[in-house]
This record gives structure tokens, sequence and C-alpha cells, in this order.
């Protein structure tokens, strides 16, 4: 049993390095800042959470203290993310295409 | 198995590192440094989990938890930064 978990943890463990890899990625190739924002923060979330997971299913001991971790994760990444793109969008950076859904009216899309 | 499985792993955070390491350095606007800092600093913390399965010491996971609690303030402090806060 403890043997089949272990098996099952590992393959939960390395599909989330993968989306943690896309992550990062998608960060060296996304074209403006949202884009990015999206990539960087999005994936990132859902890797650490099945590495969090799969860490869960090895060491079964472990759980209460990677599932704080895992709430922890869950609650300030996003968070975290729109206080970004807020600060961004904010400061006045355009969006690469057209699809700048908070402009204000009569103010150009870049 | 679980060993194996555990050094592919830290290979894959190592690259995703990488180029999340390579946008905090390039940039070019500031609000991309602090977005790659905070994905740096998320594969950071499960980079630190899987040092901790690898050395097998729970101690390691509350130095996860207090890194991802330091990096959530510092992306927000910089965020109000970058947004000439009030």
């Amino acid at each position: 049993m403890q043997e089949l978990l272990g098996i099952l943890g590992s393959f939960v463990l390395f599909l989330g390095t993968l989306f943690l890899l896309l992550g990062g990625l998608g960060l060296f190739r996304m074209p403006d800042t949202f884009t990015r924002i999206q990539a960087g923060t999005k994936a990132t979330t859902l890797g650490t959470l099945l590495t969090l997971v799969g860490a869960a299913l090895i060491m079964p001991a472990w759980a209460i203290k990677l599932f704080l971790i895992l709430v922890f994760v869950m609650f300030t990444n996003p968070l975290s993310s729109q206080y970004l793109a807020r600060a961004a969008h904010r400061a006045g950076i355009k969006f690469r295409a057209h699809t700048d859904h908070l402009a204000e009216d009569g103010e150009d899309l870049a | 198995m679980v060993d194996l499985f555990l050094v592919l792993s830290g290979i894959t955070v190592a690259l995703a590192f990488g180029l999340a390491l390579y946008r905090f350095v390039a940039g070019p606007l500031a609000v991309d440094r602090v977005v790659a800092f905070d994905t740096l600093t998320i594969i950071s913390v499960t980079g630190i989990v899987l040092v901790a399965l690898a050395a097998n010491r729970i101690v390691y996971l509350d130095v996860a938890l207090v890194y991802a609690l330091l990096s959530f303030l510092g992306v927000i402090v910089a965020a109000r930064y970058l947004e000439g806060g009030e």
C-alpha cells in the first residue's frame, strides 16, 4: 500500500514540476506584461499544489504541514497576481493585443 | 522509483528556475521583474519541499512556509510601490 502510494505520489509530484516548467516557459516566451503575469502565476499555482499533493502521498505523516503550505499558496498566489496586474494597469502599461477590457471610454488602445 | 522521480523533478524545477531567472534579469519593465520574482519564489518553495523529501526531514517544511509568507509580503510591497500608492 505504502509502495503504491509512493509511486502514485511521485507521478503527481513530477506532473506538478512539469506545470512549473510550463510557467517558466510562459514567462520566458510571452509577448507582454499581462500575459506574463497570467502565465507566471496561474501555471505555477497549479504546479505547486500538485507537487505538495504528491509529497503528501509519498510522506503521509507530513500531510498536515503540507496542507498548511497548500492552503497558504492557494490563497496568496492569485491575490498577488491580481495585485500585480492592477499595479501594471495603473502604471499605464499597454496591452500588446486589443483586449483591454478595463480601458475607460475614449482611452486609446495600444 | 521515488528517488528517480525526485531527481527528475529536481531537474525540471531547476530548468523552470532558469527560465524565470532570465525574465528577472532581462526585464524589460520593473513589473516584469516583480512577476519573475513572484514566480521564482513559488518555484523555490517547491524546491524546498523537494529538498525536504530528499533529506527526509520535516523541519524544512517550516522553512518553505515562512519563505512563502515573506515572498508574498515582498510582492505586495513591491506592487504597492509600483502603483504609486496612496
